[in-house]
């Protein structure tokens, strides 16, 4: 009897691999395939029988005996009928979960390089019109158009062209990159041996971050697989080293080089003078991914699903503190509202959603009053939010947003790379002003912008006391002033979007912040 | 380690690209990166010591002093916040006797801070000796606290 175990980091960390053991000893042909990316069912098993493939979850080694003689009561049926699957849009996503994610014949079983043969079978600039004609934006937060982006570097002059996948998913809440990685590493080495095609690159490198050490495995080992399929295409794994910033594609590339991976300045782009001064094209895992889709099943399929300007799908993850959470992928224009209340069922405590942070630790928390936004990349920043990678990160009431701006602050001090002031020192400033303002709110509960002179470092500030004037207000405008330099005044996103978390919950729960009531009104 | 230096990029290649994976290398090897390797890692690839040092120190991943015997990564980041995550840092250092981003003095365990492991449904989230755990209460604390003490 063949039966399906996810080997997804998420689910080892559940305890997949006692669970896969188990029916291993019970003599059952076990696949381990990537996780279809409900985590509320996981560690999740499916059982080939007569009516398709039928999951059980979340399962334990000890409940093993009971679903192979079909006495399981947590039977869920075919896995793609429950609701959270049913209602999806798998373009990118599609073999998570189904296949073997390191067995080519599996790949191409299904519809793996597909793609890969309709771009060989094409002019480079057919390929890239293809990519235009799909409104693929690039998935990694900026949402530039992927087929402009390749334009300008198969128009470059260059003696080399490189392929550059940043793999650095380093935002809390996000990890569609890692499971695509995990789940289809194949589909990404499509997408890239298209991109070399497209532009004429005969290197390519993934830069996987070393805190998915399961994704770095798999993809060398995939790329071994496969290295005869993508030649002349050469592709290579470079692990990182624990540097956010490393996410930032300027940054990325210098510590490709061996540099310390501290961002340049732009112009020239990348896509000019990239890795090693050469046109480099760098995208997303995901932009990659969703690039055989694009040149099998046709650009018009690709683009019919979608919202505006942002065509086709995304792949949203839910995460934090909510009681369905997982990848959800779906077609652009979804409401907020809909993917945090219906499929995320709320939160996992029970207790009602104060807040949801969208695109990682540089985007801004929206309140349940705005969860009617459309999920689009124009919307979004209409309301002084990114959807950046696509996580959604859920609070429950008992969070203190004033923490979480602070919090916000002192990641972008632990994690600058120090190369431009706004960001190196107006983060560590950050910490500072919000210290002085929990510390006044927590001094006076009442709020109404008491002073905060009791709470002081007097080492750092006894010297001209006079000079600072501790009010709430004078407080938080500074801090609003500080978010604009570092918004305006920043080489990169690090620096630059840290004010999307910070001041959206100033606006939005000045509450948190001591403010008084007249205070909350004008910010709402 | 100098031999070993020599060897990998023997093997490798020794052009500027290399520093980072034979960094990695060195320290999968000795457990750290010892200050007294880096002339012999610099003259290898050609860099100034300048330059190695700056990237061993950039990085959060590369030590140059050896690590505990059990290093216990948890997560600090919003997901896992979100899901009570404070709280199991102030338990985790208390029941390991160690203070975040600290080796504990007998060498037995490091507890060191990570942002995000892509378990952010699951959280809070941690990596005991590079295998992830989920859900982590006081409970799987304790489990974690006995497996590290041995």
């Amino acid at each position: 009897m063949r039966v399906f175990v996810s080997r997804d980091m998420a689910s080892v960390a559940l305890g997949a691999d006692d669970v896969a053991r188990a029916f291993v000893d019970a003599g059952c042909n076990v696949v381990r395939t990537g996780s279809r990316g409900l985590f509320s069912i996981e560690p999740l098993v499916e059982v080939e029988t007569d009516e398709g493939r039928i999951g059980f979850g979340p399962v334990g080694p000890g409940d093993v005996a009971a679903i192979l003689d079909g006495t399981h009561a947590a039977r869920l049926g075919r896995v793609e009928a429950l609701p959270f699957f049913a209602s999806q849009q798998r373009f990118t996503f599609a073999r998570c979960g189904i296949t073997d994610p390191l067995s080519l014949a599996d790949y191409a079983a299904h519809g793996g390089w597909q793609g890969l043969a309709a771009a060989r079978a094409q002019s480079p600039q057919a390929v890239i019109d293809a990519v235009k004609a799909s409104g693929l934006r690039g998935r990694g937060g900026a949402g530039f158009p992927t087929g402009i982006k390749w334009q300008t570097v198969l128009d470059a002059p260059g003696a080399e062209k490189y392929i550059v996948c940043n793999a650095d998913e380093g935002d809390s809440g996000t990890f569609a990159d890692r499971m695509l990685m995990e789940g289809d590493p194949f589909c990404l080495i499509e997408g890239m041996a298209i991109a070399a095609h497209a532009v004429g690159a005969g290197h390519g490198y993934i830069y996987i971050r070393s805190e998915y050490p399961y994704c770095i495995t798999t993809m060398r080992a995939a790329i071994d697989a496969s290295a005869h399929l993508v030649a002349p295409f050469v592709l290579e794994v470079r692990e990182g080293a624990g540097a956010y910033v490393c996410g930032e594609e300027t940054a990325l590339l210098d510590s490709i080089e061996g540099k310390r991976g501290q961002v340049r300045a732009k112009p020239p782009l990348p896509a000019l003078q990239g890795l090693f001064g050469q046109p480099t094209v760098i995208n997303n895992v995901l932009s990659l991914a969703a690039v055989p889709f694009v040149l099998a099943q046709g650009a018009d399929a690709y683009a019919a699903v979608g919202f505006g300007k942002s065509r086709g799908t995304m792949p949203v993850q839910l995460a934090g503190n909510v009681k369905h959470g997982g990848l959800y992928e779906i077609g652009f224009g979804i409401t907020l509202g809909e993917l945090v209340n219906d499929i995320g069922g709320g939160t996992a405590s029970g207790r009602p959603v104060r807040a949801v942070q969208v695109g990682g630790p540089l985007g801004a928390y929206f309140p349940p009053s705005m969860f009617h936004l459309p999920f689009d990349y124009e919307a979004f920043t209409a309301a002084g939010g990114l959807i950046g990678h696509a996580g959604i990160t859920l609070f429950d009431d008992s969070v203190d947003m004033a923490h979480m701006a602070r919090f916000a602050m002192e990641f972008c001090a632990v994690e600058s790379c120090g190369k431009c002031t706004p960001c190196r020192i107006g983060s560590t400033r950050g910490v500072e002003i919000m210290d002085r303002i929990i510390g006044a709110r927590d001094a006076a509960p009442s709020g109404a912008g008491g002073a905060v002179g009791g709470y002081l470092d007097k080492a750092l500030y006894s010297r001209s006391p006079a000079r600072i004037d501790t009010s709430l207000d004078a407080q938080t405008a500074l801090l609003r002033d500080l978010a604009d330099t570092m918004k305006y005044g920043s080489l990169c996103a690090l620096g630059g979007f840290t004010p999307y978390p910070v001041l959206s919950a100033l606006d939005h729960f000045p509450e948190d912040f001591g403010a008084s009531a007249p205070l909350k009104e004008a910010a709402e | 380690m100098e031999d070993f230096v020599t060897e990998w990029t023997a093997r490798h290649g020794a052009t500027r690209d290399r520093l980072l994976p034979l960094l990695h290398a060195v320290q999968a090897e000795a457990g750290h990166i010892d200050d007294a390797l880096v002339p012999a890692i610099a003259k290898a690839l050609n860099l100034s010591r300048a330059d190695v040092h700056g990237v061993v120190t950039f990085y959060h991943d590369f030590r140059r002093a050896a690590p505990g015997r059990h290093v216990v990564k948890l997560c600090r980041a919003e997901s896992c916040q979100a899901r009570g995550g404070a709280a199991i840092e102030r338990t985790a250092a208390q029941r390991l006797g160690v203070a975040m981003g600290e080796t504990r003095g007998d060498g037995q365990v490091a507890l060191e801070p990570v942002y995000c492991l892509g378990l952010c449904a699951i959280g809070p989230n941690a990596l005991v000796d590079g295998r992830p755990v989920a859900r982590i209460d006081a409970a799987a604390l304790e489990r974690i606290a006995l497996e590290v003490a041995a």
